[in-house]
């Protein structure tokens, strides 16, 4: 009894403490975790196996939330159940929660400073350079076809022009995936709901890394 | 208050399919709604999270959180982002772990990923667009644009990592503003 629990309570601590060191080294969000999430519990933990790996990863990708805490509660609860998922989260959260903090802090302090806003200003056309890339990225895989293209090319119209809430377009693009993909199945259309891999793909494993 | 950035960003949290950018522009939506900051805080707000080590959307959240309703607010709010997470993994993990091979999860996939996809470029135009508060062509826009191709020419020629467009976008805009 005590042996299970000692055991317990050293997985618990295992987990926290490997996901608390992911996150303060991943710059550029979620999907630049995963690397580093792999290289701990694939090879130096070896708590799951590659392929096993990969799945969750493409679970963590398509469920709502960033998939670096997605990805954090899977492992978590496969290892250890709930309170697993709660510690994987928490350690992956924590760190970077702090370091959020003393950096709205610092700037708070040196808001002021011409300098600090000028950097704060170069930092924002940094991070548009970053968003289209992730755009850019997140393209190659959604748009694919005319249906996903026109999609793609609305969805942005609709959000320049009218202020609709994001919330609606979500709702109609599960619909019009459910919808298109009937539909074309109905007219005796061949259908394919993700990019197909025949072409020639980079070696290096490829998520649809859109920097979260 | 605390409660409603709670349950704001749940919401926002139940919804953030491919997380991240396209987050963004869903939380804009929100704090635009209950006109909880101007739009250059906003702007200042997605540079501070693209700056810190972490998810964007969850470091958005904190800051979001702490501006409007200080240390309890940064708590709820990140509270909030990670809670649906946490809960639907559970449930995926223990219910049905291999959902995404499911047809209809594919072909909803195939719509929303689209979706996805503009709510990022929107993100971008907006920002680009938005980086000046006067309208027209003004020295801020254009040094912002300038940063931006820059950047984008590094990541793409030389696969420069996040942290150093981070750094190096600091260092042009204390050369440029």
């Amino acid at each position: 009894m005590r042996t299970t629990a000692s055991k317990q309570l050293k997985i618990y601590t295992q987990i926290f403490w490997t996901f608390c060191r992911i996150g303060p080294s991943t710059f550029g969000g979620g999907y630049a975790m995963i690397p580093g999430i792999e290289r701990e519990v694939v090879e130096k933990h070896g708590w799951m196996r590659e392929e096993e790996m990969s799945d969750l990863v493409s679970i963590a990708g398509s469920a709502p939330g960033g998939v670096g805490v997605n990805l954090a509660a899977f492992i978590g609860y496969r290892l250890a159940g709930v309170m697993g998922a709660i510690l994987a989260v928490a350690g992956i959260a924590l760190p970077t929660f702090f370091i959020v903090f003393a950096l709205s802090w610092g700037y708070s302090m040196f808001q002021d400073h011409p300098k600090i806003e000028a950097a704060l200003k170069g930092i924002q056309g940094g991070v548009i350079a970053l968003i289209i890339i992730a755009a850019y990225k997140m393209a190659k895989t959604a748009l694919f076809d005319k249906t996903t293209a026109a999609v793609g090319i609305s969805t942005v119209v609709m959000l320049m022009m009218t202020p609709i809430h994001p919330i609606y377009l979500i709702a109609i693009g599960l619909v019009i995936g459910l919808v298109a993909v009937q539909v074309k199945k109905h007219l005796g259309m061949q259908v394919y709901t993700e990019q197909r891999e025949s072409k020639q793909q980079e070696p290096e494993p490829i998520y649809p890394e859109y920097y979260i | 208050m605390l409660w409603q950035l709670f349950l704001v960003f749940m919401k926002v949290g139940l919804i953030s399919f491919g997380g991240g950018y396209a987050v963004i522009t869903i939380i804009e939506h929100e704090v635009n709604l209950r006109h909880w900051m101007s739009a250059s805080d906003f702007q200042e707000i997605v540079a501070l999270a693209g700056m810190a080590p972490g998810p964007i959307a969850t470091n958005s959240a904190t800051l979001i959180g702490y501006r409007t309703a200080g240390i309890g607010g940064a708590i709820s709010s990140t509270l909030g982002m990670i809670l649906p997470s946490l809960i639907i993994i559970i449930i995926l993990a223990a219910c049905f772990g291999r959902l995404h091979h499911n047809r209809f999860v594919k072909s909803s996939f195939y719509g929303l990923r689209p979706i996805v996809t503009g709510l990022i470029a929107y993100a971008a135009i907006h920002f680009g667009l938005l980086s000046s508060s006067e309208p027209g062509l003004t020295w801020s826009t254009l040094a912002t644009l300038l940063i931006c191709a820059g950047c984008l020419y590094g990541i793409i020629r030389f696969k420069m990592h996040p942290l150093m467009v981070i750094l190096a976008s600091a260092a042009a805009g204390v050369i440029l503003f």
